[in-house]
């Protein structure tokens, strides 16, 4: 192991060694924890100007409820549920079949293809946001969820093609031998071989994606307009500008807006730590 | 199942499992980025007729100082974005030690990446903040007052990037504790015995077998530094008067706001040219090994 693990028989500098990473990480956390305690604060004490110290009520309650009841941000927040869960579907349905023949099947341009998956997902967003913008307006999707959901199914389609191909290709060769000789089909071989091996990959790839959907900011508001589509991150900006001075119920809709990804973290830390690897383990 | 399905089957059925993703990613994707070059070529309001001026929204950009401005942000912001490897494998180093609570420590570093980028950018705004921020405060205990970073057309920039840095750090930092458990043992152990401690065991012994890791964190720090927006958009909107635009987000104002979308397109096919130089060394040696086993 590197660095040198500390000894266990000295327990002061196991000691120092600890707290010195715990106040490093409460400075790294710093803002954050900051916003948490801001959304908990009352008006009067932000109006007072405590922003960083310890709050001095809590009103998570009636902070809370208020962002759901006052704001806009109920609704926002089921617009991103309603674009990025069907988006994670289509992603994973589509890099699994991209992913499989990209794998086991050669053919001419395949790397290509593959180098055009990969390579089209480091492009910047702006390269292509005139042209979906028009494609869009001109097929009657701009301002509904199907805009979004179309395309980040398209963009993400790139990065979990990457990521499924390389599982795959990773699966022993004898299973898809047998396979063939057993005289399945290709179909069947996806379905009965492929599939229950590929779980863990599935379930990093759907963390990912979900991440990416939920937090894009660009195309939520180059696609979108109107409260009743707008996801959470272009909604909490506005937020922003309507209640300028009311920092407590801006704070609690910027946690808001963290929770779902943080959450999913958190139960998944394994399979999303093991997905943003992908490239570096085997690439 | 008809025998002329069954006899073509071996070639038909991979080409209709991979028919619908590559097609919709070529339309969307790559059509798309091809279409912009085209119409980069021309002036359009986005409503109206497009006309053909070939170069000349190329050879206005040469003399636009606000293009100017972006590209020089674009390089401040690559150069500080190079800060993040090193950074996350400092702390990287820091936290791959088997102490209790060491993996929620671990979990508790990495939380700045999975925040949404409006996130960060709301938090630093308040951050930065000059009455009320957490860096008056820190100015004010010295008796001094803070700067108003972020309306400083001088240090505007500097604070975005500060505060984009922060998750792109996390990011490296989970890229290279992922690098550091897949160390050879026996190459440290091997060290150790020569007396190799310190910076040399670092440099001549960790860091190559972290070559590939290294590989990712800078091109992901590199792709992401050209690729910045949601920070300039969410923190300053590219101000005050232009001073902390970069590449993507002037060529957002001038389609969406100014609605000069052969404008904003020569920008967006700029940003791409710059950006494809480090995707194709990035795909270069990303699918080397393939080549060669091929």
């Amino acid at each position: 192991m590197y660095p040198r693990p500390l000894a266990d028989d000295a327990p002061f500098r196991r000691f120092a060694y600890t707290s010195m990473v715990v106040l490093i990480l409460a400075l790294w956390l710093v803002p954050l924890m900051a916003v948490m305690a801001t959304s908990l604060r009352s008006f009067e004490e932000v109006m007072a100007g405590n922003y960083w110290g310890w709050p001095k009520s809590f009103n998570f309650i009636e902070n809370y409820m208020a962002v759901f009841t006052q704001t806009a941000m109920a609704r926002y927040f089921l617009n991103s549920l309603i674009v990025t869960l069907p988006s994670v579907f289509g992603v994973l349905v589509l890099s699994t079949l991209t992913g499989y023949v990209l794998s086991r099947y050669r053919f001419r341009g395949a790397s290509l293809m593959f180098a055009l998956f990969v390579g089209g997902n480091f492009l910047p967003a702006q390269i292509m946001m005139i042209p979906v913008r028009d494609l869009m307006v001109s097929i009657g999707l701009y301002d509904t969820y199907y805009a979004l959901i179309v395309f980040h199914v398209a963009f993400q389609t790139g990065f979990a093609t990457l990521f499924m191909r390389n599982f795959i290709a990773a699966l022993p060769d004898e299973l898809f031998q047998a396979a063939r000789a057993e005289g399945a089909s290709p179909w069947q071989t996806l379905w009965h071989v492929v599939l229950p091996l590929i779980r863990p990959a599935l379930a990093a790839l759907a963390i990912l994606t979900f991440t990416f959907v939920w937090n894009d900011y660009f195309w939520a508001i180059v696609l979108t307009q109107s409260d009743a589509v707008k996801p959470v991150t272009a909604g909490l900006n506005n937020l922003r500008g309507e209640w300028v001075s009311a920092w407590n119920l801006v704070a609690a809709a910027t946690i808001l807006v963290a929770i779902p990804p943080v959450v999913m973290f958190f139960l998944m830390q394994r399979h999303f730590i093991a997905g943003l690897t992908v490239g570096a383990v085997k690439g | 199942m008809s025998t002329f399905w069954r006899n073509h089957r071996h070639w038909m059925a991979p080409t209709l499992f991979i028919m619908p993703g590559a097609l919709l990613f070529a339309v969307v994707i790559i059509l798309a980025s091809a279409q912009t070059i085209w119409v980069s070529f021309f002036d359009w309001d986005g409503v109206g007729a497009k006309q053909w001026v070939g170069l000349a929204n190329y050879a206005q950009l040469l003399d636009d100082p606000q293009f100017h401005v972006s590209l020089k942000n674009n390089l401040i912001w690559l150069a500080m974005f190079m800060l993040a490897p090193p950074l996350g494998l400092a702390l990287a180093l820091l936290l791959n030690q088997p102490i209790r609570g060491m993996r929620v420590m671990k979990s508790l570093f990495f939380v700045p990446l999975v925040l949404a980028s409006v996130t960060v950018g709301v938090v630093f705004t308040w951050v930065y903040d000059p009455t009320f921020g957490l860096l008056s405060l820190i100015f004010s205990s010295f008796g001094a007052t803070a700067p108003a970073l972020l309306s400083d057309e001088h240090f505007v920039t500097f604070a975005v990037v500060v505060a984009a840095l922060w998750p792109q750090v996390a990011f490296c930092l989970v890229l290279f504790l992922a690098g550091l458990n897949n160390l050879s043992e026996d190459l440290i152990g091997a060290g150790r015995v020569d007396g190799a401690r310190g910076w040399p065991m670092l440099i001549h012994v960790i860091l190559p077998q972290l070559r590939e890791v290294s590989f990712i964190a800078l091109a992901v720090t590199v792709i992401g530094a050209l690729r910045s927006f949601d920070m300039v958009a969410v923190m300053t909107s590219g101000g005050p008067f232009g001073s902390s635009t970069v590449l993507a987000y002037q060529m957002y104002e001038q389609s969406i706001f100014s609605y000069r979308f052969g404008y904003g397109a020569a920008i967006a096919t700029v940003l791409f040219v710059i950006m494809a130089v480090f995707i194709a060394w990035y795909l270069h040696t990303l699918l080397k090994p393939e080549r060669e086993g091929v």
